[in-house]
């Protein structure tokens, strides 16, 4: 827990690496094939201003930097620093909503009464902050060295000059009553004599017919902060009524130019790294779905994740209250390669991706989809999917995938992880195998971590190295999938024929069916 | 100002919810035909008719105020509906005048609502000369208190008041804001103040007023500050167009009101005129509490046969005092349905405040009233009618309580004789020692008999009445269920 360096630069890394500040800006190539796109954009849909994607595109080379996070994402699973985290957020976001105000006003008294405002929340944020961390039972270095900074900061001087004027000039201001007279096009205004309040005389007069609650009235007028030339002549107006207050307000302002500090700012975005990420598995786990924060492995291979799903397919499925199927995998020396066949729309597709979805959430740090899991720390990761609308043009496609797989292959080390989904489905079933064995003697030698999704039978026992697996049906009715994937050799049932039988299309049925 | 016609001390609310029996109640006692006779082609009466009907009364206090209103009614419905009047008045001066009047403007609002208000306030006038002409000629105690209310709260002083906020909402000399700095400076908690007018507190003024006053007017041509005007004083007068539109709502709710608690009586006095018509007389109906048990009239008929006919129907008389169950056994159309259909009626006419169709009729009342008739079989059923019949009771079972009574018409014939017969037996029976009030129509002989042979509980046995030459009086008379009761002539007739 006592690291070398307590002080506080980053809630994402320890230290003051700058190695792990480095944000990527576009997409992993594999995102798409393993549907982290969609995961990516739902987790951050709502948080658009941070711009949250750089992190989530920027896997981990560190393992003790993933502990880092591991730490503070455990810190935050507690709901009441969740909230105390939240609230300050939220008045951040005032405060960067009141700056722009201030901003874009055209009218100076205006402009500086936002910037009052923003500077009152920014105040009220850091405090609150510093408060709530004090009562937060935490563990996490992360989380341990932002409360020593942030109290050291509330207390600093800087802040408590900043704070103490802001309220004084704000308590003068709240005070100001004034009288605005309207009349056929002309505007008067003066202080506020004590005139009575007309509406509870009205009410009061036909109370006496009240027969119970009745709709209230009154239009929404549009709250939208911002003001025309009418008010600003009128605020104009009560500056001259009320002159020392509106003095008090332009000294403030001169000298409190800048007043949101750096790393306050840094930590409000990137703590919504954790933010973003709890709140989407959280509708999740309601399902009854788990999440673990998986072991990482960095020398052996041993891998493996029990009770583990899609979570791409799992947000869409809870949304529309669809079950969801869980999968167990695990590799054991000298394993490295499942071999995924069976039934088509089994599964496959969806345990290949889960594969992929784990390791790449583990290395950012990430509790991954699963009650358990051990996941292995990549260097990189490569996918190769099969797409339909490609079989257009067989020769060419064939001679993509080869160059593509070759490109791979090339660039791969033995710390890469491989994901192959049908390939060569598209030529014939001769050429396909004689492929299949020719890339999975590479991907041996390379000894990858791999899964290799396929209908081709005879590579599912290729050597001790590969894993056969195989998505299954209901014994009673073949038609039903369980999407459940097991360990189970490759067996070739025929599948086909039993769904043709459910729809009398057989052989033999077809004949009964078609009487002359 | 609460309009207390139906309740002593609460509104009459016609969308409660009714009990889940109503469905069968108004099926099997053929409930529409009188409750469309109250309505005479009005949905709301029928409504309302519907729901008074339907929620019985348990407490003799409360029946007998409603009875005493509907006897004032009887005595002056000239009155009464000039009084109903208004309300519908109302209602047809605001369909005419203010279907989408209300504009998502303020100043739409409030000029809106005023108008509303001004034509509300002659119709509360014309209700106030109505209690000062007729307040006297009443005697039930809703009636006296609902014309003391109006007359008090509505007096000569209290309409000048009104008059002059009416004036004073037009607004002819500016309207006054009183406003706060509010976020950015911008204004904030836009109050209508009341100007102070020079009469009040001038002493107060003269010392109070410091502050400079500084105006400007808008150039003629800016229509955008002219548009921004509006807005603010769109702002500022938000609430009190709410308080205005709220008032006139609460003028509209209490005619509604009004209207409501009037609704039954108009239907009552509706119902007394068509009787009349036909000849057929009602009478007021004694009342004897739950855990009594009475049971005694004179020229019962079934008022939904008399309606239908449009023409006197045969009445019965019996004396059930001191029975809990009543078995009426007898021929084919021999009236066994119609009277127990009239029993069934007479006791939700009553507990609702009503005349019931009788020269004269005493009876307890009973926390709620159920009928299990036999029904045809539903072809979408999946379970056996037999089935079927035992599953209505069992919800009937559920939602009993101690004095309930309960209306059988040839229940659980619906397989053969010895077994029906004990399950009606062992029903009846457990009914009984509950302190359920049965009537029971029935074929089943084993049943009926079981029970006068072993005096099970204390039963009163009624026959339709068969003349020697097959002829039926469909009049009810006390005699011990007979074995040959059914089917004989319709046996002859048939296979003759």
């Amino acid at each position: 827990m006592l690291g070398k360096d307590m002080t506080f630069h980053s809630i994402l890394s320890v230290g003051k690496n700058e190695d792990t500040k480095a944000e990527t800006l576009e997409a992993p190539i594999f995102f798409v094939d393993l549907n982290l796109d969609q995961v990516i954009d739902a987790i951050t849909a709502s948080r658009q201003d941070y711009d949250l994607k750089p992190f989530f595109y920027t896997p981990l080379r560190d393992a003790e930097i993933i502990r880092y996070r591991h730490e503070v994402m455990r810190d935050l699973e507690d709901d009441r620093l969740m909230g105390y985290v939240k609230a300050f957020a939220e008045k951040m976001i005032r405060v960067r909503r009141y700056l722009a105000l201030a901003e874009k006003s055209d009218f100076d008294y205006h402009k500086k009464g936002w910037f009052l405002e923003a500077a009152l929340v920014y105040c009220e944020a850091v405090t609150n902050l510093a408060h709530d961390l004090s009562l937060a039972d935490l563990k996490s270095r992360g989380f341990l060295a932002l409360r020593e900074y942030v109290t050291d900061y509330s207390h600093s001087r800087r802040f408590q000059t900043l704070k103490a004027e802001a309220q004084k000039v704000r308590g003068n201001l709240s005070e100001v009553r004034y009288c605005v007279i309207i009349q056929e096009g002309t505007v008067k205004v003066r202080k506020y004599e004590g005139e009575a309040d007309y509406s509870p005389e009205v009410e009061k007069t036909f109370e006496k017919f009240k027969q119970g609650v009745v709709k209230d009235y009154r239009v929404k007028l549009p709250e939208v902060s911002g003001m025309n030339h009418i008010e600003a002549q009128i605020l104009n107006f009560v500056a001259k009524l009320y002159p020392e207050q509106f003095a008090a307000l332009h000294q403030f302002c001169a000298q409190h130019d800048r007043f949101v500090d750096e790393t306050i700012r840094t930590f409000d975005r990137e703590i919504q790294f954790y933010v973003a990420y709890l709140e989407h598995i959280r509708s999740i786990k309601q399902a009854g779905l788990a999440f673990c924060y998986p072991q990482i492995a960095t020398m052996n291979k041993d891998v493996y994740g029990y009770e583990s799903f899609d979570i791409a397919l799992a947000w869409k499925r809870i949304n529309g209250n669809a079950p969801i199927v869980c999968n167990d995998f695990y590799l054991q020396e000298p394993e490295r390669i499942l071999i995924v066949s069976g039934p088509n729309q089994g599964g496959k597709t969806t345990f290949a991706r889960t594969f992929g979805q784990l390791h790449y959430l583990a290395s950012l740090g990430c509790p991954v989809p699963g009650r358990q899991a051990r996941l292995f720390l990549f260097d990189q990761i490569f996918t190769h999917f099969e797409k339909e609308e490609d079989i257009r043009n067989l020769r060419g496609k064939l001679e993509d995938d080869l160059m593509r797989i070759h490109d791979i292959l090339s660039r791969a080390t033995p710390n890469s992880l491989l994901i192959l989904n049908e390939v060569f489905a598209s030529t014939t079933l001769k050429d396909a195998v004689f492929l299949s064995k020719e890339i999975m003697t590479q991907v041996t030698t390379l000894d990858l971590l791999c899964v290799w999704v396929t209908f081709i039978d005879e590579i599912a026992s290729f050597s001790e190295k590969t894993v056969s697996m195989v998505s299954t049906v209901l014994p009673e009715n073949p038609a039903v999938r369980t999407f459940k994937i097991i360990r189970r050799p490759a067996d070739g049932l025929a599948y086909a024929l039993s769904i043709a039988e459910k729809h009398r299309l057989t052989y033999q049925r077809i004949k009964e069916r078609i009487q002359l | 100002m609460k309009v207390l016609l139906m309740h002593r001390e609460r509104d009459f609310n016609p969308k409660q919810s009714l009990p889940p029996n109503v469905a069968a109640l108004i099926q099997d006692l053929e409930l529409n035909t009188l409750l469309q006779t109250m309505a005479q082609g009005d949905e709301f009466l029928f409504n309302v008719a519907k729901q008074a009907v339907l929620s019985s009364l348990h407490d003799l206090g409360d029946i007998r105020y409603r009875q005493d209103v509907l006897n004032d009614c009887l005595r002056h419905p000239d009155v009464v509906r000039q009084i109903y009047q208004i309300p519908i008045e109302a209602k047809n001066n605001l369909h005419r005048s203010w279907m989408g009047i209300f504009t998502s403007y303020p100043t739409g609002i409030l000029s809106g609502a005023r108008e509303m208000l001004e034509m509300f306030v002659g119709l509360l006038k014309v209700l106030k000369r109505i209690a000062d002409e007729h307040a006297e000629e009443f005697e039930s105690e809703g009636f006296r208190r609902f014309f003391a209310m109006i007359q008090q709260e509505l007096d000569d002083d209290y309409f000048a008041v009104i008059e002059e906020h009416l004036k004073e909402l037009k607004f002819r000399g500016g309207v006054l804001l009183s406003a706060e700095l509010g976020k950015g400076n911008e204004g904030a908690n836009y109050v209508l103040r009341r100007t102070n007018h020079d009469n009040r507190n001038w002493i107060k003024r003269i010392f109070a007023r410091k502050s400079p006053v500084y105006s400007f007017t808008l150039h003629p041509r800016d229509e955008a500050g002219a548009r921004a005007l509006g807005e603010l004083r769109d702002r500022g007068i938000n609430l009190v167009a709410s308080t205005v539109a709220q008032s006139a709502d609460h003028i509209d709710n209490f005619l509604k009101t009004l209207q409501r608690e009037l609704a039954f009586y108009i239907g009552c006095l509706n119902l007394a005129e068509q009787l009349a018509q036909i000849g057929e007389s009602v009478s007021m109906p004694e009342l004897a509490v739950a855990g009594e048990r009475q049971h005694s009239f004179t020229g019962l008929y079934d008022v939904c046969l008399a309606l239908t006919m449009k023409g006197k129907v045969v009445g019965n008389d019996v004396n059930a005092d001191d029975k809990d169950l009543v078995v009426i056994t007898g021929a084919n159309q021999g009236g066994k349905s119609t009277f127990l259909r009239s029993i069934g009626l007479a006791q939700l006419m009553m507990q609702c405040g009503m005349f019931v169709p009788a020269e004269s009729f005493c009876a307890n009342i009973c926390p709620s009233l159920f009928t299990h008739y036999k029904r045809e079989e539903d072809a979408s059923m999946k379970s056996g009618k037999f089935d079927e019949e035992l599953s209505r009771m069992s919800n009937i079972v559920d939602a009993l309580t101690p004095n309930s009574m309960i209306l059988f018409n040839e229940s659980f014939a619906a397989t053969n004789d010895r077994e029906g017969s004990e399950i009606a037996r062992q029903i009846v029976s457990a009914l009984l020692e509950k302190r359920i009030k049965v009537f029971f129509v029935t074929h089943l002989y084993e049943f009926a008999h079981g029970i006068y042979d072993q005096r099970i509980g204390d039963a009163l046995f009624l026959r339709a009445e068969r003349q020697a030459d097959g002829n039926r009086t469909f009049r009810l008379k006390e005699g011990e269920p007979l074995e040959t009761s059914y089917g004989e002539d319709l046996y002859y007739r048939i296979f003759g």
